[in-house]
């Protein structure tokens, strides 16, 4: 097994920092001064440089542009025959019905016959950290090292490179989640990007999007550590291990609270040392880092809820959750979403009662639901994916329509992964994150003809030059041309 | 056996042999026949004994017909699923369920391992898959197969790299009818014999160009030893590579009567491998071939078909840095027979019919789509007399389909195999329908 030979970090210490906290004897007073006149170096608080690797990502050139005639679906639970879309200034500013005004000069596209969606977003992606091709040497994606790896962050494990970028914007993907892999209870940092080519990670990096926290229940911690003879080796093992960690990350959360209260009133005060890893554990107890948590099993979902509830944090979505429809009842009341394949199941025991009608049973019975890659292929038709989900429920007379199946890949992964504010539907004000398809994009035979991020097209399925390649991909057989 | 059990074999046995003998007339089916007789629009089919009998626009319908109206639903011949792990594999994560052997080689002859009773037969033979060949896996060539646990989705981290592999044979490939109820499901044993060249292979012989050798000794061995039997018996043989059963096991290969399936990717590889075919005179089925496009004349000027998966456009390895979505269209067009298969693993094997719309929407034509999930398969296994296509003589495997059968949105109505219904049912429609269930106080157990 891979992580077997994984060679064991020796457990050095982190190179001590040295802080400043040493008591001081010149009283009150001087102790004020000190606090008040000596602020931290940034990179010892994380409140003082919350973004240390901040997006640089800038939407390619656009020009005001209207789709025509198309059929839209919105993702807000409309359907639009015939209707318009214009984009202006990398935003959507007018979704309608025909005749709705287009503004002089925009360029015009017939979209007659063809049909008009939000960006897909996928909201769990391993594209960049998994790349391919896939060789050691770019296996980036687990940190199988400690089942708390919450100090990792995945954009700095991003070969932005990858191929597969190119390949999932052609199938109408404008936005992802890169999370790292399920191998630890916490697996670090998923970062949010825009589907853009860039020479960096961070220009790729989603402006103003919270990160996420893989965390992962079920037979993969325990697997990887118990092989080890490590813990977690087993389920209560796993559920040990996150609690020791909230329990920390609370204690971590009140040193620094207190710290910053007594610094901001000039008392003097000690500062608890940095800890990346309760930095960002710390962060989802605060609620601004949201908690995307793959596990399969409706108990697993159980426990983990209750852990939620001990220790006052919110799981933003159950990743694979291949028993949502048997958890639908819970997921609603506690509001949490499910991301799950059409029929990928089966190959694992925690995968082993996934259904093709669970994504349909669980939205009829009122779940946020996503359909999800996990895969670098599932990633370039996820419209087909939710298509099969659809299907198996309408095989049972559940009658989901594309209105509601379209959300799937659009509106509720944008929630999910919190940036519904600014994507995932089509209405005026948001992002235009558009995809235009050749036909109905839940069709087999759908293909995405030109694809919109920020009202600027990245891809044109007519057009070699909006079809970029990979600097991996020149020089070799194919030369990055894949259709 | 207990009076009950009996009983019910009893009961079993009669419903299938009824069901068998039954005479059914589809009318008013869109019939694709996926033979020369193309497209009927409005037709009828009869199945009696286990058969086709007629199927045309005019057809007379015998007079103890059972009826079913199609009303212009599409029926079509059942999907071949092309090479699988069907019943030799129930969960991948569980080791004690694979069938496999790394210490048989080319003699592990994979009829033996089958499983009648996997539930993943009636979840996808409600995906409208009758036949099924059971293509054995070698040890080394599944991915993430290191441990009892390591079927994974890949993210977890699980690589091949290191794997002790001791063969570049897998074995005997058997096919599979997918019946309900039948104790002996392999209709046609020792269809192939399974090899793996490129990446997998060359973790057994230490590159590619390593293995294709290790591939040409192996023959060499194997011919050699057929020709001196005695001498080998007597001891007065040189050694050879491979154990007697392998060497006999890859007689029918050297001889002609099955072909030698390959898996194997780039360009180069499958260029060395026709070589070495036409020196060995042995028949060809390529798996993967991501780069067969590149290599279309080539393979059908040596007639070798080819088994895709469409969907394959990534460089996933260096072996297939060429791949490409038009790669079924291309070989289409170059001549070659092409078979079109959902991923290897059971679980997507429902998948097949939609990579052949993928196909589809890259370029190649809707008939020929059709006829890489149906007629090529049984054409590549030898099969076609009684498999594949709806004409008179053929098996009856038959599926009415409430729609394209190729898109996404459409299931099956009716599933025929051998003239038999099939009953609409699985262990995954058993949970769906378990968790349907209105809340009466009482637990889903109950239901």
């Amino acid at each position: 097994m891979g992580e077997l030979r994984v060679k064991r970090l020796c457990a050095a210490a982190l190179a001590a920092l040295v802080l400043c906290g040493c008591a001081t004897t010149g009283g009150e007073k001087a102790a004020k001064a000190d606090a008040s006149t000596k602020p931290l170096v940034m990179g010892l608080d994380a409140s003082l440089n919350p973004d240390p690797f901040p997006s640089t990502y800038k939407p390619l050139p656009s020009r005001p542009t209207a789709i025509v005639g198309a059929n839209i679906l919105t993702a807000t639970g409309q359907e639009i025959d015939g209707g318009v879309v214009v984009m202006t200034a990398g935003k959507i500013i007018a979704v309608g019905p025909s005749g709705t005004a287009v503004p002089q000069g925009a360029v015009v596209i017939d979209g007659t016959g063809k049909w008009v969606t939000p960006g897909v977003i996928d909201a769990h992606s391993h594209l960049g950290v998994y790349p391919t091709p896939a060789v050691q040497a770019r296996s980036d994606g687990n940190e199988m090292t400690d089942p708390n790896t919450a100090q990792v962050w995945a954009e700095h494990s991003i070969w932005p490179a990858d191929p597969g970028f190119n390949r999932a914007r052609a199938g109408g993907v404008t936005t992802l989640e890169i999370l790292p892999g399920s191998a630890n209870l916490f697996g670090g940092r998923a970062a949010i990007i825009k589907n853009v080519p860039s020479l960096t990670y961070q220009g790729m990096k989603f402006p103003g999007a919270p990160y996420g926290l893989k965390m992962a229940c079920g037979e993969n911690p325990k697997r990887v550590y118990g092989s080890m003879h490590r813990s977690p080796s087993t389920e209560m093992g796993n559920v040990a291990g996150y609690r020791k960690a909230w329990i920390d990350a609370a204690e971590y959360k009140r040193k620094w609270d207190e710290y910053h209260a007594k610094a901001a009133k000039g008392e003097k005060a000690e500062p608890p040392k940095r800890d990346l890893t309760l930095d960002t554990l710390s962060g989802v107890l605060r609620g601004e880092i949201l908690v995307q948590n793959h596990c399969y099993r409706a108990d697993e979902m159980a426990t983990m809820i209750d852990i939620s509830h001990e220790f006052g944090f919110h799981v933003a979505m159950f990743h694979h959750a291949s028993e949502g429809y048997k958890a639908a009842d819970m997921l609603v009341k506690e509001g949490v979403c499910i991301a799950t394949w059409a029929d990928w199941a089966n190959f694992k025991m925690e995968s082993l009662d996934g259904i093709e009608a669970n994504a349909a049973i669980a939205f009829k019975k009122g779940v946020c639901v996503v359909i999800h890659s996990d895969d670098e292929t599932i990633t370039q038709h996820l419209n087909q994916e939710a298509a099969i989900a659809m299907a198996a429920g309408n095989r049972i007379g559940l009658a989901i329509t594309r209105a509601d199946a379209i959300a799937w890949i659009t509106a509720n992964p944008a929630k999910a992964i919190g940036v519904l504010d600014k994507t995932g539907t089509l209405e005026a004000g948001k992002a235009g994150d558009v995809v235009l398809w050749n036909r109905d994009p839940f069709s087999v035979y759908a293909k995405a003809d030109k694809v919109f991020i920020d009202g600027a097209l990245t891809y044109d399925r007519f057009d070699p030059h909006y079809q970029p390649k990979s600097d991996f991909e020149l020089g070799q057989p194919g030369q990055g041309e894949f259709q | 056996m207990s009076r009950a059990f009996a009983t019910l074999l009893l009961a079993a046995s009669t419903l299938v042999l009824s069901a068998s003998a039954e005479t059914v007339a589809i009318t008013h089916g869109k019939i694709e026949t996926v033979s020369a007789a193309g497209t009927i629009e409005d037709g009828t089919l009869v199945l009696k004994d286990g058969k086709i009998t007629a199927v045309g626009a005019h057809v007379a319908i015998p007079a103890n017909a059972r009826i079913i109206d199609a009303k212009g639903s599409v029926v079509t011949p059942g999907i071949f699923a092309v090479s699988s792990d069907l019943s030799v594999m129930e969960v991948e994560g569980v080791r004690n369920t694979h069938e496999e052997s790394s210490k048989l080689g080319a003699a592990f002859d994979v009829q033996y391992g089958v499983n009648p009773a996997s539930t993943l037969i009636p979840l996808v033979r409600q995906g409208g898959v009758t036949r099924a060949m059971v293509t054995p896996v070698a040890p080394h060539g599944r991915e993430g197969d290191q441990d009892e646990n390591a079927g994974e989705e890949y993210t977890a981290g699980d690589t091949n790299d290191g794997v002790n592999a001791s063969s570049l044979f897998a074995g005997l490939a058997a096919g599979l009818r997918l019946n309900v109820g039948v104790a002996e499901p392999v209709f046609a044993p020792k269809a192939a014999m399974v090899a793996d060249l490129g990446d997998d292979g060359a973790r057994v012989a230490g590159s590619h160009g390593a293995a294709l050798q290790l591939l040409k000794s192996a023959l060499d061995d194997a011919r050699f030893y057929a020709k001196r039997r005695s001498a080998y018996e007597n001891g007065q043989s040189r050694s050879f590579a491979l154990a007697r059963e392998e060497m006999e096991a890859l007689q029918p290969v050297l001889n002609g009567k099955i072909p030698l399936l390959v898996r194997v990717h780039s360009a180069g590889d499958i260029r060395q491998l026709l070589k070495l075919a036409k020196e060995e005179h042995i028949k060809l089925v390529l798996e993967g071939a991501e780069e067969a496009w590149l290599v279309g004349d080539a393979l059908a000027a040596s007639k070798t078909p080819v088994i895709i998966d469409t969907e394959a456009d990534l460089p996933q390895q260096f072996e297939t840095l060429g791949a490409r979505l038009d790669n079924a269209a291309r070989l289409q067009k170059a001549g070659v027979l092409v078979a079109i298969t959902g991923n290897h693993s059971t679980a997507m094997l429902r998948q097949a019919r939609f990579n052949a719309g993928t196909a589809v929407a890259n370029g190649l034509a809707y008939e020929d789509a059709l006829a890489a999930i149906t007629a090529n398969p049984a054409r590549i296994w030898g099969l076609s007399e009684h498999l594949g296509s709806l004409a008179p003589g053929k098996d009856a495997d038959v599926v009415i389909w409430n729609g394209d059968p190729l898109e996404t949105s459409t299931w099956p109505l009716a599933v025929f195999i051998a003239g038999a219904e099939q009953p609409d049912t699985s262990r995954a429609f058993q949970l769906r329908d378990r968790y349907l269930h209105a809340d009466d106080g009482l637990p889903p157990a109950y239901h």
